[in-house]
């Protein structure tokens, strides 16, 4: 027998039913993977009904000298200081609570997890793992605050002010 | 002599009727005892003897069945209420309220269904601990501890799901509360929110999801895996009873002198 030393050859053919397997698995994954791709698109909203995070705060006349205003339906603070109007998000940057301004304290606090703020957002004790963020704040053409809830601005500069 | 009940029963069992829906028919010998649970489709997932031993009080304080029992008080009281209930902001908050006061036995169901709830979550941490303790967790019933890690995830995703549907503040709050704790997972947190929600918010969207998810799809998925937890109980030799254990049985045959083969 000459051929028992040789290296078995080695069987890179496919018969018809290892072919015919294959091509099913292979049908069944690609069906499998647009299934998983459409279940996901499905499942994220294209239209979303939610409010404008555009916010209108009203006439500037509004808010008194040293005032701190919490508008609980926008979750936002409209607060006038010696340097101008500026807006803090009113949402606790711990798990996302409605925090209050607390005037007899001259602080913010939240009613969850008792996370405690200055009035300019900066955190003073509790788990809040970040300072309140300012949001951007300008005066519209009729004289009214509007105040943009997507969009930070950084906190104590000049432009993140309105002055009035 | 007049009949006994018990034979008004064998006579039943012996009808065309029943023997056509019961295959197993009639008889006490152990082989149409055991056809008796075999042949039925949902005692079939147990197993066709047990030792008495494994049914006692002490071997599981009956904790998985008083599990089972609190979960079918909660689908036979929570189908009720979904009569009445519509998943929509802010009519489910009106809805509650007329099931708490206005409609007939309502505030008996939801109570009901309530402390159902909170009875399973205790019993389902009770049925852990105890097996946990027990070692009953061990080989080769380890892949059944799995299944039930996995009926506690279902347990408390039930009960967090169901905690929006009253829409109150409560309600509001936890569920911005608990979104937000899912947000914190690595990468993905806030994708896993934005699903979970069906927007950036608490709001409409959220409450219809977590309806779903409360009434059909966990419910299901939970009876899908509770039919496989009983299933591997018979797969696994039976409820965990030591005196019952192979390993017992073995040390105690060779400490008489006898040689076990397995």
């Amino acid at each position: 027998m000459p051929d028992e030393n040789k290296p078995a050859k080695v069987e890179d053919t496919v018969n018809r039913r290892q072919f015919f397997t294959k091509l099913g698995l292979g049908s069944l994954g690609i069906a499998a993977a647009g299934t998983a791709a459409f279940a996901y698109q499905f499942l994220e909203p294209n239209v979303l009904y939610e409010p404008s995070p555009v916010v209108n705060a009203g006439s500037p006349d509004r808010y008194p000298p040293d005032s701190v205003t919490l508008d609980v339906n926008s979750g936002i603070y409209v607060i006038h200081s010696q340097e101008g109007y500026f807006s803090l998000s009113a949402v606790c940057t711990h798990l996302g609570c409605l925090t209050a301004w607390k005037p007899e304290l001259g602080i913010i606090a939240c009613p969850c997890h008792g996370s405690k703020f200055k009035q300019n957002g900066e955190k003073i004790e509790g788990p809040a793992p970040k300072p309140l963020p300012w949001k951007r704040i300008w005066l519209n053409n009729d004289g009214d605050l509007l105040v943009d809830r997507s969009t930070d601005v950084p906190a104590l500069q000049r432009d993140s002010f309105v002055r009035v | 002599m007049a009949k006994t009940v018990d034979q008004y029963f064998d006579d039943l069992r012996g009808t065309r009727v029943w023997r056509s829906i019961f295959r197993s028919g009639t008889g006490a010998s152990t082989l149409k005892r055991a056809l008796a649970i075999q042949q039925n489709v949902f005692l079939h997932l147990f197993s066709t003897k047990v030792r008495t031993r494994m049914l006692s009080f002490s071997t599981t304080w009956y904790l998985g069945t008083l599990t089972l029992g609190t979960f079918f008080i909660l689908v036979a009281t929570g189908i009720p209420l979904m009569l009445y209930y519509h998943p929509s902001a802010p009519q489910a908050y009106a809805d509650t309220k007329d099931l708490q006061f206005v409609v007939s036995s309502g505030m008996f169901l939801r109570n009901l269904h309530r402390w159902s709830a909170h009875t399973m979550v205790f019993l389902v941490f009770a049925h852990m601990f105890k097996v946990f303790y027990r070692g009953a967790y061990r080989t080769p019933r380890e892949f059944n501890w799995v299944i039930g890690v996995i009926l506690l995830l279902m347990t408390l995703l039930l009960s967090y799901t169901g905690y929006l549907l009253p829409w109150d503040q409560l309600a509001y709050w936890a569920i911005t509360v608990g979104s937000n704790i899912a947000s914190a997972v690595p990468v993905i947190g806030n994708k896993i929110r934005f699903l979970m929600l069906g927007g950036n918010a608490v709001n409409a969207n959220a409450l219809l999801r977590f309806y779903v998810l409360h009434c059909m799809i966990l419910p299901l998925a939970a009876m899908f895996f509770v039919a496989i937890h009983f299933w591997r109980i018979r797969k696994d030799g039976g409820l965990y009873s030591h005196g019952s254990e192979p390993v017992t049985l073995r040390a105690n045959a060779s400490q008489a002198g006898v040689k076990v083969v397995q």
